[in-house]
């Protein structure tokens, strides 16, 4: 099989919210290696170490302390290392117009927070597959949105 | 001032794809965007110069056959998709199978396999990839980009929308406008 293991990472100041992700993801059949973060600060720290390898996606909880999400979400898209990174927004707030900023500042998924572990499962799923089709075919990127 | 191009993918692919072939110095055939055929096989030096050539743009020899199908699966999807002129007299198994020479059936379980997706799922993500250029480069209306990419109605394009990416026609528009204003503000 031509299937590697996709590297993610998370920044959610919530433990609960960070172990259900990791268990939700575990669960899906596409592998994945997750990386977990307290806040947006820890995430850029990380992330701007050099010779890293990058994550294919990052998920980005938007109310975090000391770095918030949509804070993180400029800088990756402001810097020349990150800039092509994949973003997913993963936030309880299902306001339009939050929705709509993190879009215009280049966020390229949307997950509004599920209630159930089944369709947060789902959720990953839909954004991991989906992430996988624009990594190895030739869709455009810079259209890459997905609300769910 | 900001000038914005549109590309035709295909051209351009073959096109770079015959410049670095040229520099080989072998006798080869395209057959479709992605199988090249040699008059005689490269040695293993013209295919490390060959591969390295190539790779400045973004394009691979590829060494698993599978990987190779699975590709020519999605070049005929993309074309398919992107065709005009011939109306969609025959349906796209029939259209597979007859430009791959397998059956469809094995087609479609090699896709399956091997992309976390089905050929059917691929078909209407690379549809929705196509009307999302559109809105975006053009002056078509929904209802021209409908009846370009035979959806039955503006009904069932917009659904298909909002099904793949979540969002509406109209506000993927807007957001893709908003970020246009925003660049060119800074």
């Amino acid at each position: 099989m031509p299937f590697k293991t996709l590297n993610i990472a998370l920044a959610d100041d919530d433990q609960d919210d960070r172990l259900l992700f990791k268990e939700a993801i575990e669960e899906i059949k596409i592998k994945t290696k997750l990386s977990l973060f307290k806040n947006g600060q820890e995430l850029m720290d990380y992330l701007t170490l050099p010779n890293i390898i990058l994550p294919e996606i990052v998920f980005l909880d938007l109310n975090m302390p000391i770095k918030n999400g949509m804070q993180c979400l400029s800088e990756i898209r402001n810097h020349d290392k990150l800039k092509d990174l994949l973003v997913a927004i993963y936030s309880t707030s299902s306001s339009e117009e939050d929705i709509e900023e993190t879009f215009v500042n280049g966020a390229n998924i949307y997950i509004n927070k599920p209630n159930s572990f089944g369709s947060l499962k789902k959720a990953i799923e839909k954004a991991l597959q989906l992430n996988w089709q624009y990594h190895t075919s030739s869709l455009n990127r810079d259209n890459f949105l997905l609300r769910l | 001032m900001r000038v914005y191009v549109k590309f035709d993918f295909n051209k351009t692919c073959k096109t770079v794809l015959r410049e670095q072939l040229d520099t080989l110095g072998i006798e080869y055939v395209i057959h479709g965007v992605g199988e090249v055929e040699f008059e005689r096989p490269p040695t293993l030096l013209e295919m490390q110069k060959m591969a390295n050539n190539l790779d400045r743009y973004g394009i691979e020899i590829m060494d698993d056959q599978q990987i190779a199908l699975v590709q020519r699966i999605k070049d005929a999807i993309s074309e398919w998709v992107h065709e005009e002129e011939n109306p969609k007299k025959y349906n796209f198994s029939t259209y597979l199978s007859e430009k791959l020479d397998y059956s469809y059936t094995y087609l479609s379980s090699l896709f399956s396999e091997t992309t976390y997706s089905s050929i059917e799922n691929f078909i209407i993500l690379k549809k929705i990839d196509y009307v999302k250029s559109l809105i975006i480069n053009s002056e078509h209306t929904l209802t021209e980009i409908a009846y370009k990419l035979n959806y039955s109605s503006v009904a069932h394009l917009s659904a298909q929308f909002k099904k793949t990416t979540g969002l509406t026609p109209s506000s993927f528009q807007k957001i893709i406008q908003k970020r246009k204003e925003r660049a060119l503000m800074q």
